[in-house]
């Protein structure tokens, strides 16, 4: 199979149309049901999967719901209206933060990066990082804690163990409240929840089990997310989200979703998984990326490193077999 | 700074392993050399919690830089790490 610069481009026509095929008779064969509710967060993923389904259901049939929390950047919420009314499908606006706060999401976690940082409190943001670059360093993805003053003023420090649980157990109540919020709103409609996850997301394990990763069904799972860009190019999902940088939505500081989960752009990740997916040789691979075969080897590593460390996410619960 | 016996490190390590890792289940065998990743023993969180055990044993500082599989991944990996830091 000829691997070049190309060779994760797809028709975009074609496959957004076998997407509303398959949408349409997922939700009304298999899952019986009559419509789709969507978590809609102003970037691309949601968007792509909201355009497919107006398109495939046809849009009195789709329901966007914004799920802001008092650390979610304001730009989300505006650009998922925008969504909205380009596809012409309803958007509701769910405030998700005196339930977090219930919950003790923000507490909790303020709690643990004390252990880490004890000058920390409301006033800093915090973020999770892990090493980016990785094709320069063969290195375990191991997660460091970065907070950031008013002053701008910044501390990154790797996490010891009971404080990196405790952090990501409690910024989890963020995907798993949205995940409650999109069950109330299909189940009191009889619709179906739409996962929006991509196959660099679901693979690798970037998701929040029963939290994001909780949906009925996943219609842009098996595209990289560089075909996700495609797909939302020929769909017309507006530009500006389109160019917005893919965040994570889940901590106060701005963080990438290169910086918090990948360690490496979406083009070259994609390209390499799908060259250790064919079997092609790390020679070419490195020829056509104009990368050593050194990195290439190391981000085949990575990419078989995230996969293996995130089986249990992608596990059903386990049945006794006896 | 305490000397390393290199033998007793290994066992150590080892015990450790089963006892974090594998529930106690020492007939479930891995060889020194094994990766504890691609082995499937270990994953992002033990690799913390394998590293918070190395540097509370052995008293020193894991730094970032340190935090490759080259010197965690495997027991001879572990033991040749502690040497040179111990050294």
């Amino acid at each position: 199979m000829a691997f070049n610069k190309d060779s994760l481009k797809i028709d975009a026509e074609k496959t957004a149309n076998q997407l509303c095929d398959v949408i349409l008779s997922q939700i009304g064969g298999t899952l019986k049901k009559s419509g789709a509710v969507i978590g809609i967060s102003g970037g691309i993923d949601s968007s792509v999967c909201a355009a497919l389904c107006a398109r495939a259901l046809g849009p009195q049939k789709v329901l966007g719901v914004m799920m802001p929390e008092k650390e979610s950047s304001g730009d989300s919420e505006k650009l998922a209206r925008k969504l909205g009314e380009k596809f012409g499908f309803e958007t509701i606006k769910e405030d998700i933060t005196k339930g977090l706060a219930g919950l003790g999401c923000y507490s909790e976690r303020n709690e643990a990066i004390k252990q880490v940082f004890p000058e920390f409190d409301e006033s800093w943001k915090c973020k999770i990082i892990i090493p980016t670059n990785i094709l320069e360093k063969k290195t375990f993805n191991v997660f460091s804690l970065c907070i950031e003053n008013e002053a701008g003023e910044k501390k990154t420090k790797r996490m010891p163990l009971l404080a990196y649980l405790q952090i990501v157990a409690a910024s989890n109540f963020k995907q798993r409240l949205r995940m409650t919020t999109l069950y109330y709103h299909a189940e009191k409609r009889n619709w179906a929840v739409i996962g929006t996850g991509n196959k660099d997301e679901h693979e690798q394990g970037f998701f929040v089990k029963y939290g994001d990763g909780g949906a009925d069904l996943k219609p842009i799972g098996h595209l990289f997310k560089i075909q996700v860009f495609q797909l939302a190019e020929y769909l017309g999902v507006p530009k500006d989200i389109i160019n917005r940088t893919p965040t994570t939505d889940t901590y106060s500081s701005e963080v990438t979703q290169e910086e918090f989960f990948f360690g490496l752009d979406f083009y070259r990740m994609d390209m390499l998984w799908h060259a250790l997916e064919q079997n092609i040789s790390s020679k070419e691979v490195a020829k056509v990326l104009d990368l050593t075969i050194d990195q290439v080897e190391t981000g085949y590593a990575n990419i078989k490193r995230k996969i293996l460390a995130t089986e249990y996410l992608r596990m059903e619960p386990l049945m006794a077999d006896m | 700074m305490p000397t390393l016996d290199l033998i007793t490190a290994r066992g150590d390590i080892k015990n450790f392993i089963i006892d974090s890792f594998m529930f106690g289940q020492k007939d479930q065998t891995f060889s020194d050399t094994d990766s504890f990743m691609e082995k499937g023993i270990i994953d992002s969180t033990g690799i913390l919690e394998l590293t918070s055990f190395i540097e509370e044993k052995y008293d020193f500082a894991i730094e970032d830089d340190e935090m490759t599989p080259e010197n965690l991944d495997s027991i001879d990996s572990l033991v040749e790490f502690i040497s040179k830091k111990l050294s």
